[in-house]
Parts: C-alpha cells; sequence; structure tokens
C-alpha cells in the first residue's frame, strides 16, 4: 500500500502546475450558464488549450490518439486541474469521458480514426441519447426503432433527458434493430449509432431544470438516416457496448468532483467562523463528519485507480458503483449542510451554493439512480439474486 | 501511487485468517462464550506471540519482525473479523517496552478512553500489568460477553493523551467485523427462503446488504490510508467511520437475519456488542468529529 507518488508522477504533476499556472489567467470570462453558444465556445476552448498542450485524452490509449498515462496520473490530472481552478470537462463531457472511450475500446480503426481526434482537440461537441420517456431505469426496454434501408439506418423514435442536445455535433444513440419477441430479450436487439445531431428529421426541445437552466433537452427523431458504417459493435450487440460505456460514466466521472467538495467543506468552516454559526456543536461536528466523508471518497478513489491500474486495463470496475452510491450522498449532505452555514442567505439563488444545492439534487437519479446502484453492488459484487 | 495490498501484506493476512480459522473457529468462540467467567486463553495468547503478532512492528535488531502501521493493520482486522478476545491492542502498542509482551507471554491492558465518559478498562483482572491510572477501577457487568470492563472513576482519561495508534488498531478491528457481518447477511439472505424464493432476492434485504458493503469499502480506504500516513485527524476519520460500519453493519445483519438474530445462539449479537465495546474505547464520534471540524 503506497500512496506516494514516483518521481515521474511528480514530475508530471509539477509540469502541469506551472501549465496551468501559465494558463488559467489568459481564459476568457466563464460564460452566463443560460448562454449555450457561450458554454460551447468556452468549453471547447479549454479542450484546445489541452490539446495544444498535451494534456487531451491523457487516459486514452495511444493509439487511439491519447497520451497513453497511467491512470495515477490521470488522477493526478484532475486533482492538479481542480484545485487550480480550471474550467470543468462542461460540454466535453459524454465525449471525452462516454463515447471516446467507448469508441477507443470497441470502435474500428475508421471509426476511431473519424470520431477521435475531433473530440480531442474539442472541435466536436457528443450528447448521449440513451434515456426514452419510457425506458430510464430500465433503458434495456427502449423503443426507438432503426430499419435497415440499404447503407442506412432509418431510426424513429425519441429520446429525453439528453445533456448539450442543443450544442451537440453527436449524439451516442441507442435503438433497437431487433423487435423483442420470444427467441430476442430485450438486452438483445439493442445497437449504438453515432448519429450526427445535423441529420434532418431530429428535432431538440430543451428542458429546464429545477435550477432554471436548460440542461438537458428531449430529442425526438422522424425517419433519421444514419449511415451502418455509424454503428459502433455488432447489430443487436449494443447493449454490451453500453455496459463499457456505463462503467466509465461511474467510474471515472466524478473524480475530480470530490477534490472541489472538500474544497467547498473548507470555505463552509471559514464562512461558519466568520457568521457565527461555528458556535452550533450539532453543525460544527457535521462538518466534522462531512470532512471524514470526503477524505475517505478520496481514499477510495486512489484506491480504485490502483486497482485499474494494476488490472491493467484501465476500465473501471464495479466498485464505481459503491463510489457513486456514496459519492452522490455525500455531495447532497455536503450542499444541506451549506444551506444550515448559509441560514437565511440559502434562500439567495445569488448565492452559488444555493444553485449548487439544487444541482446536487441530481446526482442521486442521473447515470443510474441509487435505488439502481444498489441493485447492482448487491447483484454483481454480492451475488444475491436477481428478484423483482 | 500503488494503493493495494502488496503480495506480501496479503501473505501476511491470509497467513492470519488461516491461523485464527485453525487456532479460534466459531466453535472455539461459542465454547469462550459459554464458559460463563471469560478468561483469557494463555496458550493461544503465546501461539499469537510466537507467530509475530505482537511483534509485528518491532525492530528486526530487537528481534521483533519489523513491518509498519499497515501490516499492523491487516492482522487486527483478521481479529476482528474472528472477534480474537483480549487486551489485544494494549498488548500490541506494549511490545517494546514491557518485557515479555512481544512473545505473548506477558498480557498487557490499559485504559483506554474518552474525555467526557471517563476510563474504560477492558480484561483489567486478566491482565498481568496495566498502564494508566486503574485506581479505584469498579467492574462493570459488561455487555460484551467476552469482554470484561473495569471503569475507571473521575474520567481517568484526563491522564491519559489520545493515543492516535491504539484508535487506528481498534478501527482495523471494527473493520474486521463490518466486513464478516456482511458476508454473514449475504450468505444467510441466499440461504433462507420465504414467499418460495430466497430472501436476498427481496430488494429491501438487497439494499441494507449493498449498503453494508458501502459502509465498509469506504471504512477501508479510510483505515488503510491512516495507517499508511499515520496523520491524527486521518485516524480520526477512520475511527469515525470504521465505528459505523460495525455497528451499523451488526444490526442490519441482525435484521436481515430475523427472529433468529435476536437469539443468543447466532453470532450477530456478539459482534454488535463487541462492535459497541470497540467503539467506547479510544477516540469517541465526538471527539472525532469535533477533532476534524477544528483542522478545518
Ligand atoms: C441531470 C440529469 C442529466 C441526465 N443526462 C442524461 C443524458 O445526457 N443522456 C441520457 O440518456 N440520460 C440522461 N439522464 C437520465 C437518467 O439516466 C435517468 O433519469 C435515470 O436513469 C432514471 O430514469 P428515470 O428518470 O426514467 O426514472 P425511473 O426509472 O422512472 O425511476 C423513478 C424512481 O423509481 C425507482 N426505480 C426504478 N426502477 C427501479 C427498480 N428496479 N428498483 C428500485 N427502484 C426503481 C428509481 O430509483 C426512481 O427513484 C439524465 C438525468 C439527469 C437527472
Amino acid at each position: 500500500m503506497d500512496l506516494t507518488c514516483t518521481e515521474e508522477e511528480e514530475s508530471f504533476r509539477a509540469g502541469l502546475r506551472e501549465w496551468l499556472a501559465r494558463t488559467l489567467p489568459g481564459l476568457p470570462p466563464r460564460p452566463d450558464p443560460t448562454n449555450w453558444p457561450g458554454r460551447r465556445a468556452y468549453d471547447t476552448g479549454w479542450q484546445r488549450r489541452l490539446y495544444d498542450a498535451g494534456y487531451a485524452g491523457l487516459h486514452w490509449p495511444l493509439d487511439a490518439g491519447g497520451r497513453g498515462a497511467t491512470p495515477t496520473q490521470h488522477l493526478i490530472f484532475l486533482e492538479e486541474t481542480e484545485k487550480a481552478g480550471a474550467p470543468y470537462v462542461g460540454a466535453n463531457f459524454v465525449g471525452l469521458l462516454h463515447a471516446g472511450p467507448t469508441i477507443a475500446s470497441e470502435g474500428t480503426p475508421e471509426q476511431r480514426a473519424r470520431w477521435l481526434p475531433p473530440v480531442l482537440r474539442g472541435d466536436e461537441v457528443w450528447c448521449q441519447g440513451f434515456s426514452e420517456p419510457d425506458a430510464g431505469s430500465d433503458l434495456a426496454s427502449l423503443r426507438t426503432r432503426a430499419w435497415r434501408d440499404g447503407d442506412d439506418y432509418v431510426v424513429s423514435g425519441s429520446k429525453i433527458w439528453t445533456s448539450h442536445a442543443e450544442v451537440a455535433d453527436w449524439c451516442e444513440l441507442l435503438v433497437r434493430t431487433a423487435p423483442v419477441s420470444e427467441d430476442v430479450p430485450k438486452h438483445r436487439g439493442i445497437s449504438w449509432l453515432a448519429m450526427p445531431m445535423d441529420a434532418p428529421g431530429i428535432t431538440v426541445r430543451p428542458l429546464r431544470t429545477l435550477a432554471g437552466s436548460t440542461e438537458f433537452a428531449e430529442v425526438f427523431l422522424d425517419e433519421v438516416r444514419v449511415p451502418v458504417a455509424n454503428r459502433v459493435g455488432a447489430e443487436n450487440d449494443g447493449w454490451r457496448v453500453t455496459m463499457v460505456t456505463l462503467s466509465y460514466e461511474r467510474g471515472t466521472a466524478f473524480v475530480g468532483e470530490v477534490v472541489a467538495c472538500r474544497r467547498v467543506l473548507a470555505d463552509l468552516a471559514r464562512e461558519a467562523r466568520k457568521n457565527g454559526r461555528w458556535d452550533d456543536a450539532v453543525l460544527r461536528r457535521r462538518l466534522g463528519r462531512l470532512s471524514a466523508e470526503f477524505g475517505a471518497l478520496w481514499r477510495l478513489t486512489q484506491w480504485n485507480v490502483s486497482e485499474s491500474q494494476r488490472a491493467g486495463t484501465g476500465v473501471p470496475g464495479v466498485g464505481g458503483s459503491v463510489f457513486k452510491l456514496r459519492y452522490s450522498h455525500a455531495r447532497q449532505e455536503l450542499y444541506e449542510a451549506a444551506g444550515e452555514v448559509l441560514g437565511p442567505g440559502a434562500l439567495d439563488l445569488g448565492h452559488e451554493w444555493t444553485l449548487d444545492r439544487l444541482s446536487s439534487l441530481s446526482y442521486t437519479i442521473a447515470a443510474g439512480t441509487s435505488q439502481i446502484q444498489q441493485n447492482i453492488v448487491a447483484e454483481r459484487i454480492l451475488g444475491l439474486p436477481k428478484g423483482r | 501511487m500503488d494503493f493495494q495490498l502488496s503480495e506480501d501484506q496479503r501473505a501476511l493476512r491470509d497467513g492470519f485468517r488461516d491461523l485464527l480459522a485453525g487456532r479460534f473457529d466459531g466453535t472455539a468462540l461459542r465454547a469462550a462464550v459459554d464458559s460463563g467467567a471469560p478468561s483469557l486463553d494463555r496458550a493461544l495468547w503465546r501461539e499469537l506471540g510466537d507467530a509475530g503478532f505482537f511483534a509485528l512492528r518491532v525492530p528486526e535488531e530487537e528481534g521483533g519482525v519489523g513491518l509498519g502501521l499497515p501490516e499492523a493493520v491487516l492482522i487486527f482486522e483478521e481479529a476482528g473479523r474472528a472477534l480474537l478476545p483480549g487486551p489485544l491492542v494494549a498488548t500490541f502498542l506494549a511490545a517494546r517496552d514491557v518485557e515479555g509482551a512481544a512473545r505473548g507471554a506477558v498480557v498487557v491492558t490499559s485504559v483506554l478512553t474518552t474525555a467526557d465518559s471517563g476510563g474504560l478498562v477492558p480484561w483489567l483482572d486478566e491482565a498481568d500489568v496495566a498502564r494508566g491510572d486503574v485506581s479505584g477501577a469498579v467492574p462493570l457487568r459488561s455487555v460484551d460477553p467476552l469482554t470484561p470492563l473495569h471503569r475507571v472513576p473521575g474520567g481517568g482519561g484526563a491522564a491519559t493523551p489520545r493515543q492516535p495508534e491504539a484508535d487506528l488498531l481498534i478501527a482495523a478491528e471494527q473493520l474486521g467485523s463490518a466486513g464478516k457481518t456482511c458476508e454473514m447477511a449475504v450468505r444467510y439472505a441466499r440461504e433462507r427462503t420465504q414467499f418460495g424464493q430466497a430472501i436476498g432476492a427481496f430488494q429491501a434485504v438487497k439494499h441494507l446488504c449493498a449498503q453494508m458493503l458501502v459502509r465498509t469499502e469506504i471504512a477501508r480506504a479510510a483505515v488503510y490510508a491512516a495507517a499508511v500516513t499515520g496523520d491524527a485527524p486521518e485516524i480520526a476519520g477512520a475511527k469515525l467511520l470504521a465505528d459505523e460500519a460495525a455497528v451499523r453493519g451488526a444490526r442490519d445483519c441482525l435484521q436481515v437475519h430475523g427472529g433468529m438474530g435476536f437469539t443468543w445462539e447466532a453470532d450477530v449479537h456478539l459482534h454488535l456488542k463487541r462492535a459497541w465495546v470497540r467503539a467506547g474505547l479510544g477516540q469517541s464520534a465526538a471527539e472525532a468529529e469535533e477533532e476534524l471540524a477544528a483542522a478545518l
């Protein structure tokens, strides 16, 4: 058990710190959350800087255009960029952490050459078209249909909760290519397609979240033509491909946020000392407990990263579900405590903690609800029987 | 960074697990529980000494094993799993300064205390050496059938400073117990059927088990990391999370066992009672939270 970094890792960290210190002051001001074109430009501009400096796709394999960095180096990258207050992945989330890694591990050489470099350069933005109005937790029951017509699939149906759909160039889309029947259970017959978002027949209708902004959208598909060549993985084998995608989403997507939460916790303590709330032992103890919680979540992250480094696959295991369950809950507790620290200020939308408190509510829902994660832990890690 | 067990650490842990499985298995545990007055198995204590349990951190040039806190935590985790009785922590920490402790020939106890609740001393009557001020100690009727306790009036703790290493080793025992009760619950949930199916197929049971694992794994990360860094606030956090994992794990395990869980015959209550005792020894939750808050 070794928590120290090697010389190589430390020099990587030092170089990154130096680059961040040089680069961050030159960034443009952050756009307003309601300005989507502005947000896209800001996020992709940041990605371009990372690319030019050699930090794009750090953990992607070399033959996918990545840097072939170890999981530890990737962890250092996420830690240092967060500590320095660098921009988040933002609109690049699906491309970098989700669709990209999926294409890197499941795509053909042509597909990798077509889609991966623009993601790394910040030229193209992806969104995720998995969920449907009637297929949420039960994702495999999705009904968006794709028929073969020559070299194209013709796709009709609707998707919902599609984050960044308004500004995306591509959508990782799950479609049904074989109807469910006695011989075809619902998990078979699904295919994974890369759909260009400017294809005729696509209508995007933004949805307003409880935080007021339009973070996601409904996407209606009316006989949209998608080339068969855009299918990643075999026809009807999309569920397996999807499992690869989801393990990335649950495994690595929240790492930087743990660092951010620890910073927020320190800010909460500072604010409470200033406004007198610190004298309340109940609140103080609550913050102390959160400190133990986020400290341990960071250690669990290091544990999981070391595990995937040893396995040599870089693919996060089901341990990601253990982490996600605890982290999403802890994040909500953190912002509940923030409400307590702020007192009446907690009702002021002008305070960033109030907005963060609102958005923390999505964490136990998005990327698989906490109930579903508990099913996964119980069935796949503990081996309890599947049931109704 | 390589925050995983090394080959040697795995072998050490497996070795102690095997030793305890052979020498202090479920039958031996029940025999100890049902013997009436708890007494220490001195032969077992010496065997542990021979296996290097107490001398694990004593430097090699002093005849010890020369390993560190991370290894210590692994063997205490095994002791916690097996519900091994005795003042293991105090004897372990006395290995360098009390003659005979490292060999398991001398049993040492100490006042393990929390500042507000006064001092508690486990196994005072059986120990050869007691460290800390035990004058005026009065026996309690201990809730744990395998941990006799004395109380030192007037908070003997005022004189005993906090011992982070003791807290860490207690946390490691709690971790072992949490892992064990999770396994016990899962095994029972797969065997016991009601309504024509294994109760583990019911989601309410499944989610109890899932949370037991989550609490165990978060405590594991905290305890192992605290052993690597030796950092006092990190140890405080590890004790806090491990106490919770052990106590809540045992309670949920009891719930999964239904009426059987409420019996003397099932081992569940032994884990719960020992977890309560360990939570009451060393740093309390309130103290840990205050220490962590102060460090923010
Ligand atoms: C902020 C945000 C962003 C998102 N972004 C995207 C995106 O970009 N692309 C995308 O495809 N999707 C996205 N989603 C969708 C998300 O994956 C789904 O909301 C989620 O999987 C739950 O599905 P649902 O909303 O249909 O809820 P439902 O599945 O209807 O669940 C409702 C309730 O029932 C419970 N429940 C359902 N089934 C079970 C069961 N078997 N056992 C126990 N309880 C159960 C759930 O836990 C939940 O509490 C996003 C969601 C949010 C909140």
